[in-house]
């Protein structure tokens, strides 16, 4: 028998629903959702940190952290107690309510992007009819939390990241959304579970011809811009602004911000992911062939895993690769380059589409 | 014209990125490339490799007949910029019952010393080199003041 996550779920709620009354049974889901979430947030911070700092290292000819554990694995976890037990201080002169409040903001935004990610077939938290529209919504929300904090610091520095971050998301969330677009108008729905669906004889990548590689490369650009990831970390730029809109943050609050940038990167990888890559499809070649039979027995959650880290390791690639661009560089490359090429191409899609030419 | 220029810019500008992204996977997948020195570790087991013309302090290196290169000159003490070196002359006797200048002592404050290499350069015998020998902590600082001429030594024959 195939490993399915569905069948865990329904019989779960199968039990709790015989059990309980619906209300009750609800709460309990809700509990354990709630409890899943916040567990896999804490994996992310603590593998996607040490990733990162493994793979600069070895970008750049170094060996990177290779004291605690073995190979230097248990670095972010030493790292997370070191931040636990830090004083959560607040200096004088900042505006205690918002700047208490930001690094919640950033994180809570980032738990609900999550709701509409299809891990596997089935396992979806909310599979509401308009998914990945909520999620371009509710990630940019973020950007308040970040302006948020920025303002409250009462610091030139933070205030100048924030409202360079500001201007950054608002620019790229454009050519994100318009090579969103590109997918939801091949698959015709914005249903998450619709979209993974139409890619179930091949992923769109290769479907869809030029106009969804051009429209991957877009949203990959565009998603390390929106998660404030070099080379376009302008809101924090540590060589110019020490450490921009977090400067003032320290303990608990500063790895919030912290761990929501790393969450932030894992959601748009992810939507990247579902869009582009299939999200938990299996990698098939034509049908029915012995091939295929093989990739079906690799359990969906494997494959969106993997095709997530994938792409999380593309964008660290080019973070520890490229040089952080400037204020007006980053602003030129948004609307002189990526917005015309994305409209463009906006439009060669919809022709594919409307004469059906996409396989 | 002018979308000529802009095509060719796009891809000019994916073709430089693309540059840049292969060298890092190449470092990426050649972890044999790190240069990282694990120090404490690899001088146990003797894989310390340091650069051949890495500065840590100087010596004057004596031949078996326990005799140095060093005229006495003060080239390098004039040449030294934070007065590290001293030379303190006598003057020999040599066998035709002549009077020479020779060095008594050499004086190296290596607590002074920035290893800037200036002295080695100045010397026109090549009497003074700098060594590999970096770890230079001591409990005393009066340790730190060398004498780098051995007792007993004289300058080698033919050398002016």
């Amino acid at each position: 028998m195939k490993f399915s996550l569905e069948y865990i779920t329904k019989s779960v709620d199968g039990w709790l629903n015989a059990t309980f009354n619906p209300t009750i049974a609800f709460l309990i889901e809700s509990v354990i959702v709630m409890v899943l979430v916040i567990a896999l947030f804490a994996f992310l911070g603590l593998v996607l940190v040490i990733m990162e700092r493994k793979v600069a290292a070895f970008m750049q000819i170094r060996l990177g952290p290779n004291r605690v554990g073995p190979k230097g694995m248990f670095q972010t976890v030493a790292d997370t107690l070191k931040l636990i037990v830090k004083e959560g201080f607040t200096p004088n002169n900042v505006d205690k309510f918002l700047f208490n409040l930001a690094p919640f903001i950033v994180m809570i935004t980032a738990m609900v992007a999550m709701a509409p990610l299809p891990f596997a077939n089935g396992f979806q938290i909310w599979d509401v009819n308009i998914g990945i529209l909520f999620i371009t919504a509710i990630t940019s929300v973020s950007v308040i939390g970040i302006l948020m904090a920025g303002w409250s610091s009462n610091n030139k520095y933070s205030l100048l990241g924030a409202m360079r971050s500001g201007a950054q998301i608002v620019s790229y969330e454009l050519s994100a959304g318009l090579s969103i677009l590109v997918i939801v108008m091949l698959s015709g729905s914005l249903r998450i579970s619709d979209i993974v669906a139409a890619q179930a004889d091949g992923w769109w990548i290769f479907k869809g011809h030029i106009p969804v590689l051009i429209s991957f490369v877009i949203f990959i650009i565009a998603a390390t811009a929106e998660t404030n990831r070099a080379p376009f970390d302008m809101a924090e730029a540590e060589s110019e602004l020490t450490a921009g809109f977090h400067t003032e943050y320290s303990g608990m609050k500063f790895a919030l911000f912290f761990l929501a940038e790393y969450v932030n990167i894992f959601i748009v990888c992810a939507v990247g992911a579902t869009l582009f890559l299939g999200g938990w499809m299996p990698l098939h070649f034509g049908t029915g062939t012995a091939f295929n039979t093989v990739m079906d027995y690799i359990p969906g959650i494997v494959w969106f895993f993997g095709k997530t880290f994938l792409l999380i390791f593309i964008i660290m690639w080019f973070r520890w690769t490229f040089p952080r661009l400037r204020i007006d560089q980053l602003l030129n490359l948004e609307w002189k380059y990526l917005l015309p090429i994305c409209l463009v191409n906006l439009l060669l899609a919809t022709i594919i589409a409307i004469a059906g030419w996409h396989f | 014209m002018f979308i000529v220029d802009y095509i060719k810019e796009v891809f000019g500008a994916i073709k430089s990125l693309g540059t840049g992204m292969r060298r890092t996977f190449w470092y990426f997948v050649h972890p044999k490339e790190i240069i990282t020195e694990q120090y404490p570790e690899n001088k146990e087991n003797g894989q310390l490799i340091l650069a051949e013309r890495f500065r840590g302090e100087v010596v004057m290196p004596h031949d078996e007949n326990n005799e140095h290169a060093c005229t006495g000159c003060t080239a390098c003490e004039l040449a030294c910029p934070n007065g590290t070196i001293k030379i303190v002359t006598k003057f020999d006797i040599t066998p035709e019952g002549k009077k020479k200048k020779a060095i008594d002592q050499f004086v190296y404050r290596l607590e002074m010393c920035t290893m800037c290499n200036l002295c080695v350069e100045a010397c026109p015998s090549d009497a003074i080199i700098m060594t590999n020998d970096f770890e230079h902590s001591v409990y005393d600082r009066n340790e730190l003041t060398k004498i780098l001429n051995k007792p007993g030594s004289k300058i080698r024959d033919g050398i002016e």
